[in-house]
């Protein structure tokens, strides 16, 4: 079951990138899915096509670094905004610091 | 009488193991492209066995496909711990064939290694999950280490409660800058090591003894 709906996010994350959309997720992802998604992803890479993704993730509040203890309970998730592309665009996006936070704060 | 000597091989084995009261840990070696991962399998394991692993390369991707040299004996302090290593591909979250175009590669033969290169890394990820006991993480230690993919990383071995150890490379390199890799991972051991010229090696087997005994 838990296994099933992270594969499915998964899924509409590469299918929103490969789109040629930037996913922002306001969840973030687990470890595993984390994982799962490089792993698929290369799976899906083929030439002149699709390239990869390039993923960044911005902390939400001033929070400092997550102890590991946080990162069990899960707390993780609330403080962080994970943001998808694909590989070529968010790479110039990221230097564009005002660029992601109004995409962010768009949100 | 190869009979024997095998007969005698495996009853050395068995007390082996029953000493070491476990099979060999699985150490995967992971860590981003170029990293030198591959001459730091190479190096332990011409160390403790006196045979090679793979080719070591500055083209990306060198690696495409996990090695692993099985049954690596390393000897500390009289004591004596065995491993099996696995050489795996650097692992990205991208892969474009036109970056090898740069290294004076054919088209074909770009593609084709871009191909292998995706699929040794979902592969190595795959095993991350799966089929590994503790991780020897490497970095360039003259690169930044605060990248999406070291982080993600780290992480995704943390979750997993595996024993890691990182290993800060290239410190023969006068950009080397073990202090920016300590403070990226503080809740990991750093170790400082140059995997090419054999720099600070005995460190190096000291922890991966005690970090995968
Ligand atoms: N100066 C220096 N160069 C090193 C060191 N370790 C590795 N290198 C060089 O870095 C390059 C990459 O080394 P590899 O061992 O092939 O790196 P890798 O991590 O296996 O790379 P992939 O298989 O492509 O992921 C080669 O040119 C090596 O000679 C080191 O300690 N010092
Ligand atoms: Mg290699």
């Amino acid at each position: 079951m838990e296994g099933l709906r992270s594969m499915e996010k998964i899924r509409m994350i590469l299918d929103g990138v490969r789109d040629g959309n930037i996913v922002i997720l306001e969840e973030g992802l687990s470890p595993d899915e984390e994982s799962k998604l490089i792993e698929v992803t290369m799976t899906e890479i083929s030439p002149d096509d699709f390239t990869g993704i390039e993923i960044e993730t911005y902390p939400r509040e001033e929070a400092s670094d997550q102890s590991l203890l946080d990162r069990l309970m899960g707390r993780e998730s609330t403080e962080t905004l994970t943001v998808i592309g694909p590989a070529n665009q968010i790479e110039t996006l990221h230097k564009d610091d005002q660029l992601i936070s109004a995409l962010v704060s768009r949100k | 009488m190869g009979l024997l000597t095998n007969l005698k091989d495996s009853v050395s084995r068995v007390t082996d193991r029953l000493f070491a009261s476990e099979d060999p840990k699985r150490i995967g070696i992971y860590g981003p492209p170029n990293a030198g991962k591959t001459t730091l399998a190479n190096r332990i394991a011409r160390d403790w066995t006196g045979d090679a692993i793979g080719p070591e390369s500055h083209v990306p991707h060198e690696t495409r496909r996990a090695r692993r040299k099985e049954g690596v004996d390393i000897e500390r302090n009289g004591q004596s711990v065995t491993i099996d290593i696995v050489d795996t591909p650097g692992v990205a979250t991208k892969v474009d064939y036109k970056e090898f175009l740069d290294h004076d590669i054919e088209k074909d033969d770009a593609i084709r290694r871009s191909r292998e290169a995706t699929e040794g890394v979902a592969e190595a990820m795959h095993w991350l999950r799966e089929d590994v006991d503790g991780v020897i993480y490497v970095l360039d230690s003259t690169t930044d280490p605060f990248t999406q993919v070291n982080t993600m990383l780290i992480g995704i071995i943390e979750s997993r409660d595996l024993p890691v150890l990182i290993f800060a490379n290239k410190i023969d390199l006068d950009q080397a800058d073990i202090d920016r890799v300590a403070d990226a991972f503080p809740e990991h051991e750093t170790v400082p090591l140059s995997a090419l010229e054999g720099d600070n090696m005995d460190e190096v087997y000291d922890k991966i003894a005690e970090y995968f005994a």
